[in-house]
């Protein structure tokens, strides 16, 4: 197993305090403390309690990650306390235990008093009853407020199926409305911003929405007008809802009434596979769920994970799926013919012969372009060949803007595996001119270039021009594919499995969504062939394999195993 | 085994006992009502509740009743049933309150196995097994029937409750919402 220095560097652990109470009748042990939203020891709810001993209590407006509100009332339960003597001593019961009173409202002992277990913290001896026949029924009527107004538009809700009261109404709900009166109408289907459509009636006043670009991103956007049955959600006057978070109140909203404009009415969510991936718009690298039907990627949401994401990413990133099923991917493999031009080739034959004139090729005579979008796999076995052919080698730096909460200044989603593999210049970008000049001088004959497009920095197509032989693998066509000499379709980070190591050195794999186009293949399965054409060296066939050899031989990266990074990856020391 | 074959005897010998009792078999049902039904000059009474091919229905106003929830495609046994649904800039709906219709909506009548779940699932009365059981086609692309044809073939359903009309009446009444709308 893996040593310690390789994970997050943690303090010890202080020393927990714990209060005893009772769910349901079982006895269990929990911290006093826990942390809230912010991360800050609170004291504990009766709903992390709950959690705690496995029982989960319903609720809309109580979000881990956003400060508690408490106006859902759905997380009612029923729950009592040590009765206490007038000498502030506990009353025992005739078998010697505590006695306890059930919480009841004051001059109506008949009935109990529930609290909401978002916001109640727990105090020793106390009984939670999230199961007794009063909780079940507080949460019936609850229910049945909150669905009053409903306009129980399923059929055309694009929430329907991932949808909280949908799921509750059948858990906990009544089995038909009692309700006969004319429901009230709201707005439906207004333009809250550039990305979000909001449709006012099946809004529940949670409020997630509002606390989360309030109190996360910072931007307080929106809020309620109206009273009563009236109040309705809404952003200020004349200013949309346009910052880059947006899309994250459609994730939090439990209802319909939040929709993304991208995903509208695309397709119902149940049909959708769920592959677990890394956002690769920049070098933050936000967990995602990437949602697919029939080879079709639908959506990107973010999956938690507190060490890069919580639960958020932002709009920018979410929203840059769609170059994956572009019309005019890279599907054939190719060799260009000295009379014929481009030739479509197989595999197998296009391998054999860059290899056989790689293996010719004099030391120095050939330059790396490596793409800080490949996986720390590609790039390894590109370093393999850059050692074995004593090649130059670097990568192509982007830079734009970031913010403080998710974006990050670094475009490229694994700079530091370009720099850890030692395929990247430091700093990254620094040798190009030095291969353009080479090419310029005649040394360099052989250029190997991935996933850029290299004629837009810095080696020009008159360049390119020179070359002996170009060899390209590439995703989308651009000026360089054009020129190539070699070209080799490869696979968009949803078509293959791989990791990436994000800013601050968390490697983090990612699985594959849906099928690579054409005769696309995976980077790493042919610069696997190509490498062990070229040297001779074998390593392994599956990428499980070829990350664990890697993290063998990339000092960065000892100790890890691709099991071991399981879902949510491990910091490596950088 | 050997099996003795018998003698026959003579008034089985005398052969016309035999032929006139066939004959008067022959002349009793000659002369008895007709059982064949002459298909397909002739057509067959479809009972009631009979599940055939399943159709997109309009209301009575001529609306696509159809919200694309794709409930029927999900319930589809053999995944007869294929939908497009419209996307953030599709045609608008028929009924404008009800927000969506399909895009494209297939059946593939050689999958179809006329369970009838699709009926039953559709939260919107939007398609029937009606009593069309001979399906015919000259390949198999024509028993891939679309939306325009399956809406031309499912003709007019009734609506009794006419949900979305009667939620947009409700909707108007209230427009004087409170506050006037920002």
């Amino acid at each position: 197993m893996p040593t310690a220095s390789t994970t997050e560097p943690k303090p010890a652990p202080p020393p927990v305090e714990k209060i005893r109470i009772r769910v349901d009748g079982r006895e269990i042990e929990v911290p006093k403390l826990m942390p809230d939203w912010q991360d800050k020891l609170q004291p504990t709810t009766m709903l992390q309690a709950c959690a705690l001993a496995g029982i989960e209590v319903p609720h809309y407006c109580y979000h881990p990650k956003l400060p508690v509100a408490g106006n859902c009332r759905m997380c009612l339960v029923e729950f009592g306390l040590p009765m206490m003597g007038p000498d502030r001593k506990p009353v025992l019961n005739e078998d010697g235990t505590t006695k306890i009173a059930k919480q009841v409202l004051p001059y109506e002992p008949a009935t109990p008093r529930g609290a909401i277990a978002c916001a109640t913290p727990i105090s020793p001896g106390m009984e939670i009853y999230p199961g007794s026949p009063a909780t079940k029924q507080m949460r019936e009527s609850v229910l049945e407020f909150l669905l009053i107004n409903h306009p129980l538009d399923c059929p055309i809700c694009d929430q329907a199926g991932e949808c909280k009261l949908q799921e509750y109404s059948v858990d906990y709900g009544l089995s038909g409305s009692r309700f006969v009166e004319a429901k009230v109408h709201k707005p439906k289907a207004v333009d809250l911003g550039p990305r979000i459509v909001l449709d006012d009636e099946r809004c529940i006043l949670c409020s997630r929405c509002v606390r989360f670009t309030k109190d996360i991103v910072g931007d307080d956007a929106l809020g309620f007008v109206n009273r009563g049955s009236y109040s309705t959600l809404t952003h200020f006057p004349g200013k949309p809802f346009d910052n880059n978070y947006t899309l994250n109140t459609v994730d939090i909203c439990p209802v319909g009434a939040l929709t993304s404009k991208d995903f509208r009415f695309q397709m119902r969510v149940w049909f959708l596979k769920q592959s677990k991936s890394i956002c690769t718009s920049c070098g933050t690298g936000c967990n995602i769920v990437i949602g697919s039907r029939e080879e079709k990627i639908y959506r990107y949401e973010p999956r938690q994970n507190d060490a890069v994401n919580s639960c958020w990413m932002c709009d920018a990133g979410r929203l840059n799926y769609k170059w994956v099923g572009r019309e005019d991917r890279l599907v054939k493999c190719g060799v260009r013919n000295p009379e014929r031009g481009m030739k479509d080739a197989s595999w197998v034959a296009a391998l054999n012969e860059i290899a056989d004139r790689l293996k010719k090729a004099p030391a120095g005579s050939v330059a790396i372009v490596a793409s800080a979008r490949q996986t720390n796999e590609e790039l390894w076995l590109l370093s393999k060949l850059k050692a074995k052919l004593g090649a130059t080698s670097d990568s192509v730096p982007r830079i734009g803007e970031g913010d403080r909460l998710l974006v990050n200044a670094d475009k490229n989603p694994n700079s530091n595996g370009a720099r850890l593999t030692g395929v990247a210049a430091d700093p990254m970008g620094s040798i190009l001119p030095k291969i353009a000049d080479g090419i310029r001088g005649g040394g360099v004959k052989t250029l190997i270039v991935f996933g850029e497009d290299v004629t837009k920095h810095g080696i020009g197509a008159d360049l390119l021009g020179k070359l002996e032989a170009l060899i390209v693998s590439d995703i989308l066509p651009n000026q360089t594919t054009e020129l190539a000499h070699y070209l080799l379709p490869g696979c968009a980070h949803a078509e293959k499995r791989g990791t990436f190591t994000n800013i601050k050195g968390r490697v983090q794999k990612f699985m594959k969504a849906v099928e690579p186009r054409g005769d696309a293949r995976p980077e790493w399965e042919f610069l696997h062939d190509l490498v062990y054409n070229v040297t001779g060296q074998n390593g392994f066939v599956s990428i499980e394999g070829l990350f664990n050899l890697m993290a063998k031989e990339v000092p960065a990266f000892n100790g890890l195993t691709w099991a071991w990074l399981g879902d949510l990856g491990v910091t490596a020391q950088i | 085994m050997i099996v003795k074959r018998e003698k026959l005897s003579l008034w089985e010998r005398l052969y016309l006992p035999a032929i006139i009792g066939g004959f008067k078999v022959t002349l009793r049902h000659f002369f008895r009502k007709k059982v064949t039904m002459q298909y397909p000059e002739e057509k067959w009474v479809v009972p009631q509740g009979y599940r055939g091919a399943p159709y997109l229905v309009r209301d009575q106003e001529g609306n696509t009743k159809c919200v694309s929830c794709q409930l029927c495609e999900f319930v589809c046994p053999p995944k007869a049933i294929k939908i497009i649904p419209p996307g953030p800039a599709g045609e608008i709906a028929d009924r404008p309150n009800a927000e969506k219709m399909p895009k494209e909506f297939e059946i593939n009548m050689l999958r179809c196995i006329f369970c009838g779940y699709c009926e039953e699932v559709c939260p919107e009365e939007a398609i029937f097994l009606m009593k069309d059981y001979s399906l015919t086609g000259t390949s198999r692309e024509e028993m891939i029937y679309n939306k325009e044809k399956l809406l031309a073939l499912g003709g007019v359903h009734n609506d009794r409750i006419e949900k979305w009309k009667h939620k947009l009446e409700e909707a108007k009444e209230q427009a004087a919402f409170p506050v006037a709308k920002p």
